[in-house]
């Protein structure tokens, strides 16, 4: 009964869907008020009814209803509680509900946050929504239904995928998809901007703070996702390059991009055409990655179970939704306008680089993605891609962008001076090339690329020192305090985001220049040594969990005689599943993480065991967080709330919300932009 | 005009990932198909006092099937190799990969024996050497002791009457 009721409701989530797109979009384009009304309504409604399929399916997980198809292929009566939970997003059925629940989540915080907006403005915002969430629903009811029923009824469920079994699980897909997810906010955005054909500051004001958050949760989505495979597969590495973890990254790099070039849309008015298509890009690549990763067509560890159906389906839907829009955009682009002019030498052109820098990132990491797919389209064979290609191409690429990010903020719009700059940075300057130089040769042995890495990560907090020495000088306040406070909280977040991918490079850097790996045959009392660490293998012996028994070892760690961790690594076996699972044991520090984990026995009490050193490790997520936090302080500026509520009263006041003044809005604006 | 280049790449790009949904990502071809099949020389499954090496086989066209009693997909495939086997197409000889002989044994009592001799791979050294990854494999090998075909998972009368009786005929005709 409760999984009839589910899918029930994901019908009528869908009609509303229907309608409500059918009626906001075309009543914004007629100047109808009162199809556009039916906006906000139609958008809760879509919310609520998600939610209430969402409730069905998590009921039938929670008391192991096995005979829903989806259940049974992703839950086990020997499964504990907060994974039967976690079990509803195991899965594609279920991660695709995940999605269109975060879609509504996302419509309902836009309707209530854009009662300052123009009707049509929401009404086209909310409409492309419904749009998107009508591909998603209906991708769902018509061939991945989660509520399928499976007769005979199964004894028991096959289990949710040991991997997943893990309170990551709980958390990364989430925060992922809201990330990805949010990006259909800027993207909805724009497209209503073209419709209307008003793309101005206004509008990049709308989409800046929806860009960044919905970036924000995508840095941390990642950043969970990659914390979890470096403990969860057991070999210690953080980001393999994996077709789908490239589907995640290629909208975080197309987003950043996005971030910075609304911001010269906001301040400036330029960028337009380029900003509307980074929009649009960033979230085709969302749906691409869905695409990727439901298709089956290239191969993944996170590769679901495929269906061919399922990836003609999502090609199409991917071909009408982008392929809409860019022709979309080729149609209005003309009009677009080209806004103010810039020196070659000013903070524009400077973002612009980084920009392209960045782009042309997306476009490595795509190329190497689907370069297996290409060749074996064209017949010339099977290749896969992996690290070597991606780091080749990412160091030349990332370099001057990490460079220009420490001199961007510094120079002024329209036209800078090198002279100027040069000055003011030439302490900054100064000061990281000492840094980098002595600490290369402190750590001894170290290479071109540390020294590099290092270089670019203090020029970063170097001029981002500098950015803020200036800004509180500058302020005529009396007390530090009140210097202090006169900057917005968007400058803060931009200088927290910037150090953030400083501590992230030390990390990279560090971890990778001086990581130490052993793999040796350890039995009791054996003890190895790796760098400054002694690990005695103390004992292993058998203990038995919830759905699964495992070998369990102790593991001693000593720094100069004294103990400084005991380690626990594990071997799992599954029994539902028949499959073995390493867990690894990690000291984690501030500067180092121990890893150790168990390879494959030897005998009953000989094992080969991988022993780690990382130094700095933690710094990769630790850059990922500020950066994330830096987002978290830039989307609640107070002029998106104080300046949105004045200026959209005076745009109110001056357009009315009829079709009639958006008409002559827009032959206003064009006029301005000339 | 410039405008509609974008557009123009994701219609290409769509293509591509088009034809790559016919495509299978996983299927890997072999570095073997066209060399000769590696050498080996293991005691028989029925009789240990006895050897089988693939040289024992030249100037016949024969397959050789990689299959275990633990293997699950083996047993999916056994009624149509077994059938196969009757049809005496071509001589089938199995190859039993890192399985215990009485097992082995045992388990071709029980559901038939389609091998004219299966050899015993304890150890898996052999399977090494042939690059088996996914048990049931079988190759199809030339009267030079060549390889001419490989099949990674179980054999369907499909792929059969499609790909290896016709490979056969023109193997043995050549």
């Amino acid at each position: 009964m409760v999984p009839e009721l589910g899918q029930f409701a994901l019908a009528l989530a869908l009609a509303i869907a229907l309608t409500q797109a059918v009626l906001t979009l075309a009543g914004a384009a007629r100047g109808n008020a009162a199809w556009m009304r039916v906006a906000r309504p139609a958008a809760l409604g879509q919310f609520i009814f998600v939610a209430i399929a969402f409730g069905c399916l998590m009921y039938s997980f929670i008391n192991k209803d096995f005979s829903v198809a989806f259940v049974a292929a992703n839950s086990n009566s020997a499964l504990p509680l907060q994974y039967r939970v976690a079990g509803v997003w195991g899965g594609h059925e279920g991660s695709l509900l995940l999605w269109t629940l975060i879609l509504g989540a996302w419509m309902v915080a836009v309707s209530v946050f854009s009662r300052r907006l123009p009707d049509d403005m929401v009404a086209r915002v909310l409409g492309v929504m419904a749009l998107v969430n009508v591909g998603f629903l209906s991708f769902m009811l018509f061939t991945s239904n989660p509520f399928d029923r499976l007769f005979p009824v199964p004894a028991d469920g096959r289990d949710l995928n040991p991997l997943l079994q893990d309170p990551a699980m709980v958390l990364h897909p989430p925060v992922l998809y809201t990330g990805y997810v949010g990006f259909s906010v800027a993207f909805a955005f724009a497209i209503a901007a073209l419709l209307s054909g008003r793309l101005d500051a206004t509008w990049a004001r709308w989409s800046r703070p929806w860009t960044t958050v919905a970036w924000m949760f995508l840095t941390l989505g990642i950043a969970l996702g990659s914390v979890w495979s470096y403990y969860e597969l057991g070999w210690g590495g953080w980001w393999f390059w994996d077709p789908v973890e490239n589907a995640s990254f290629m909208p975080w790099l197309v987003g950043t991009a996005l971030i910075h070039s609304l911001a010269v849309t906001e301040k400036r008015g330029t960028f337009r055409s380029w900003t509307v298509l980074l929009a649009i890009f960033a979230f085709a690549l969302s749906l691409l990655g869905t695409f990727l990763v439901r298709s089956g067509v290239l191969t993944s560890v996170h590769a679901f179970a495929t269906d061919p159906k399922r990836g003609i389906f999502i090609l199409a839907f991917l071909t009408v939704v982008i392929g809409g829009s860019l022709a979309l955009f080729a149609w209005r682009a003309q009009r677009i306008g080209l806004g103010g002019s810039f020196d070659p030498v000013s903070r524009e052109s400077m973002l612009l680089t980084n920009n392209v820098l960045l782009v042309a990132a997306a476009g490595s990491v795509l190329l190497g993605t689907l370069y297996p797919l290409l060749l074996d389209a064209l017949d010339l064979g099977k290749i896969s891609v992996g690290p070597p290609y991606f780091e080749t191409i990412f160091v030349p690429l990332m370099a001057p962008a990490l460079f220009l990010m420490g001199i961007g903020p510094l120079s002024r719009w329209k036209k800078a001076s090198l002279p100027n700059l040069a000055l003011r940075l030439r302490w900054a300057f100064a000061v990281s090339l000492a840094t980098a130089l002595l600490l290369s040769f402190a750590l001894g042995r170290s290479s071109l690329w540390v020294s590099l890495g290092l270089l670019l990560a203090v020029w970063i907090v170097a001029a981002s020192a500098v950015n803020f020495w200036e800004r509180i000088s500058n302020f005529s306040g009396a007390s530090v305090a009140a210097r202090l406070a006169g900057a917005s909280r968007a400058y803060y977040g931009m200088l927290l985001a910037h150090i953030g991918v400083a501590v992230f490079v030390v990390g990279v850097t560090l971890e990778k220049g001086f990581e130490i790996q052993k793999d040796v045959r350890m039995a009791p009392g054996t003890t190895e040594q790796i760098g400054a660490y002694t690990f005695r293998f103390e004992d292993v012996e058998q203990v038995t969990g919830p759905n699964y028994v495992a070998a369990h070892a102790t593991i001693t760690a000593l720094r100069n005689g004294k103990v400084i961790a005991v380690l626990h690594p594990e071997k799992r076996f599954y029994a539902s599943q028949e499959s073995p699972m390493t867990e690894a044991a990690i000291d984690p520090g501030f500067t180092r993480d121990l890893y150790v984990s168990l390879g494959d026995p030897v005998d009953s009490k000989t094992w080969i065991v991988r022993l780690q050193h990382k130094p700095f490790v933690l710094w990769i997520w630790g850059g990922c967080v500020l950066m994330a936090l830096g987002g978290f302080f830039a989307a609640g500026d107070r002029r998106y709330r104080v300046e949105t509520l004045r200026k959209s009263i005076a745009t109110h006041a001056a357009l009315g919300a009829t079709a009639a003044g958006a008409r002559l809005a827009r032959a206003a604006v064009r006029e301005k932009s000339r | 005009m410039k405008y509609y280049l974008v557009l123009a790449v994701f219609i290409v790009l769509v293509a591509f990932l088009a034809v790559g949904l016919t495509l299978n990502p996983h299927e890997v071809p072999s570095p073997l198909i066209n060399k000769p099949a590696p050498h080996f020389d293991l005691p028989q499954l029925r009789d240990a006092s006895k050897n089988f090496s693939e040289r024992d086989m030249m100037g016949k066209v024969w397959l050789l099937n990689v299959w275990a009693s633990w293997c699950v997909s083996c047993r999916e495939e056994h009624p149509v190799l077994v059938e196969f086997a009757k049809s005496e197409v071509a001589p089938v000889y199995g190859l039993d990969y890192k399985d215990k002989r009485e097992d082995g044994m045992s388990w071709l009592e029980r559901f038939g024996d389609p091998y004219r001799i299966s050899a015993s791979d304890y150890d898996g050294k052999v399977g090494i050497d042939y690059g088996v990854y996914g048990v049931p494999e079988t190759y199809v090998i030339d009267k030079r002791g060549v390889i001419r075909y490989k099949q990674i998972g179980p054999l369907t009368p499909e792929i059969l009457k499609h790909k290896i009786i016709p490979l056969v005929a023109s193997l043995n005709n050549g």
